[in-house]
């Protein structure tokens, strides 16, 4: 066996081609480079003998190849004849003789011009208007669905409300316990430490009890809920759609939006305000004990001095706000999970968009309460 | 590779005792089985008779307990990773659900193992895919789409496309044609003779489908009680007096079928 997969001699007008060795796939980038090689030749050429017998293997990489250098010739106006080719490959070049490459659609390559990236800022802002749309849609249907439940008690899912609780909050308790009470710990140490300079010590009680209860013991719990509840029930509403789950539901005559987004739903509402609860005590525990040990400053002045700072309204600002925080993540993470298309790739690309999402907008809305109380004077 | 030789009795896959199963449950109780060269074994079985576990046995999925594989000779438990991956090269898988990668197009379904194994050009690649395209009955127009936006038999073509693409000696098909109207899967059928001709394919298959049992297998293998009970043409199955095999073969479905 020569080296060459593939041998020319012209005559006159004429090519001869030989074929040796192995056409098979791990020959396949050598040949290509012979073929390229031989239907580059210039030269007028009539004829093209192709000899394949001294071919002893051929596959279908080979044999493409084989119809590529046909095709060539072909294409230049010559007369291209193939002999010698074994009797049993003649049924794969017949195969191959029909196939049409040119007919392949162009693949994107990715942008590289002014014009493909004006147009995915286009679909981003389409798509962003889009969702929001679906959230006022969700927000719309669940009010219909809460409406109807609420008409007839006997229809809520109870069981399932129980089981989400289970899973939204009193398995969160810990992690959200642990968090907030370091929260509580840095933002005293900090405001001490700064405070100090100018001797006002005991105003890092006043910054811990109102930053905590009207604005951070909410905002941590909500994105932690957002990261931990949102993503699972987007995942599990996304699964439950690929798998033609919620299809299945609606063929048997219920409602998914009841039996599945309502209960969800509803134990975000009741789970975030408790978590919110806990979050904001734990954090001024922190506070309160970083400020004993790190400040110096007694938990007995600590406690007065916080029954000053603050009153039942700066921790009613920061309970009010958290139903409201627990529905934008519930209906965030529910319009997320029913958007799932059937692929893997898009269940993970929706959770991604549910926890981004959510929390974004609750950052948004929590800038809006601001706002607000600010105006009603609370 | 076109060497379809379907006269010669060259062993290319040898079970020999194989036993396998999941905590007590035993599946395969010691099953042998051989698979010719250039042949279509039609594989058949009650449903969890464990037909899709001698499968995976052998393509190397689920450990076995006892017993010997060899794929061309080769002992599998024996081989080095080199000598596998050589041999994993040399045969091609089409799983049940087509099990084509969701986030590739149908065209880097395709190119994926050829890219993995093999250093080619870009458009020869492609020319390829289109090729593989057409030679299981789609065209150039699919290669941009994703699996999910695949029909049930456009997915299983696609992956039998995917298992064509390195030109494997052996293909292993998980029930090709379920899931598919009995046009579509005659078509398969027909599909899947004609390329074991063109490419010279051993064929296992592992299938429910009297259908295809009838018009494109060479040979049939019946497991039941976790051992190959018979192998054979299909007449010898019809002659068989088992009462598993009369069940199957003699049953209501199959004599509307082929009126025996």
């Amino acid at each position: 066996m020569s080296d060459m997969l593939l041998e020319g001699k012209t005559e006159g007008e004429r090519l001869k081609l030989a074929g040796a060795g192995a056409w098979i796939a791990e020959n396949a980038h050598r040949l290509e480079s012979e073929i390229d090689g031989e239907t580059k030749r210039s030269g007028k050429l009539k004829r093209v003998d192709i000899d394949m017998a001294g071919v002893e293997r051929l596959d279908t990489f080979g044999a493409w190849l084989l119809e590529r250098l046909i095709r060539a010739f072909s294409a230049r106006g010559c007369d291209t004849k193939v002999t010698g080719l074994r009797e049993d490959y003649r049924a794969l070049m017949e195969e191959l003789h029909a196939v049409k490459p040119e007919a392949a659609p162009v693949h994107h390559t990715g942008g590289q011009n002014i014009t493909y990236a004006l147009a995915s800022i286009g679909h981003s802002i389409v798509s962003v208007g889009q969702s929001l749309a679906s959230i006022v849609n969700m927000l719309g249907a669940l009010s219909v669905t809460a409406l109807r439940v609420a008409a007839r008690p006997g229809s809520f899912r109870f069981t399932s409300l129980v089981h989400q609780l289970d899973n939204v909050a009193w398995r969160a308790v810990p992690i959200i316990l642990l968090i907030t009470f370091l929260i509580g710990c840095i933002i005293a140490q900090q405001g001490l430490f700064h405070f100090r300079k100018f001797g006002a010590d005991v105003y890092v009680v006043d910054m811990v009890g109102i930053l905590v209860l009207r604005e951070l013991g909410v905002l941590i719990v909500c994105i932690m809920v957002a990261g931990r509840s949102g993503s699972a029930y987007t995942a599990e509403l996304g699964s439950m759609k690929m798998r033609e789950e919620i299809d299945a539901l609606q063929t048997m005559g219920f409602d998914p939006i009841e039996v599945l987004i309502l209960p969800r739903i509803m134990a975000l509402i009741i789970g975030v305000p408790i978590l919110t609860f806990l979050g904001s005590i734990a954090a001024l525990y922190g506070g309160g004990l970083v400020c004993w040990l790190y400040g110096g400053i007694d938990p007995d002045i600590f406690l007065s001095r916080l029954k000053e700072a603050i009153s039942l309204q700066t921790f009613e600002v920061g309970m009010i706000k958290a139903p409201f925080m627990a529905v934008v993540i519930g209906v965030v993470a529910c319009v997320e999970g029913l958007s799932v298309k059937g692929s893997a790739e898009s269940l993970g690309l929706r959770t991604t968009a549910s926890v981004v999402e959510s929390i974004f907008l609750v950052i948004v809305l929590d800038g809006f309460f601001a706002i607000f109380f600010a105006s009603i004077g609370m | 590779m076109a060497k379809a030789n379907a006269n010669s009795k060259d062993i290319v896959i040898e079970v020999r005792n194989v036993a396998a199963g999941f905590g007590d449950h035993i599946v395969l109780d010691h099953v042998d089985l051989d698979v010719y060269r250039g042949e279509v074994l039609g594989f058949v079985g009650g449903s969890g008779a464990g037909k899709s576990v001698l499968l995976r046995t052998i393509i190397g999925l689920i450990p076995k307990r006892e017993g010997t594989i060899k794929v061309f000779g080769v002992d599998m438990q024996a081989a080095s990773d080199a000598e596998r991956q050589a041999i994993e090269r040399r045969w091609g898988v089409l799983f049940q659900q087509g099990a084509l990668f969701s986030s590739l197009t149908v065209r880097e379904n395709l190119q994926f193992p050829v890219r993995e194994y093999l250093n080619l050009s870009q458009k020869l690649l492609d020319e390829l895919a289109v090729a593989k395209l057409e030679m299981v009955g789609l065209d150039a127009s699919v290669c941009e789409k994703f699996p999910s936006e695949l029909s049930g038999g456009m997915t299983k073509r696609v992956a039998l496309a995917r298992a064509l693409s390195l030109d494997p000696e052996i293909v292993f098909l998980d029930e090709p044609t379920s899931g598919l109207d009995p046009i579509g899967a005659g078509e398969f059928d027909i599909l899947i003779a004609t390329l074991q001709r063109t490419l010279g394919l051993t064929v296992f298959m592992v299938t429910h489908d009297l259908d295809s049992l009838n018009t494109v297998c060479d040979r049939i293998a019946v497991l039941a009680d976790g051992k190959v009970i018979a192998a054979g043409t299909m007449e010898t199955m019809l002659a068989s007096n088992h009462p598993w095999l009369k069940a199957y073969f003699h049953g209501k479905r199959a004599v509307e079928r082929h009126g025996a």
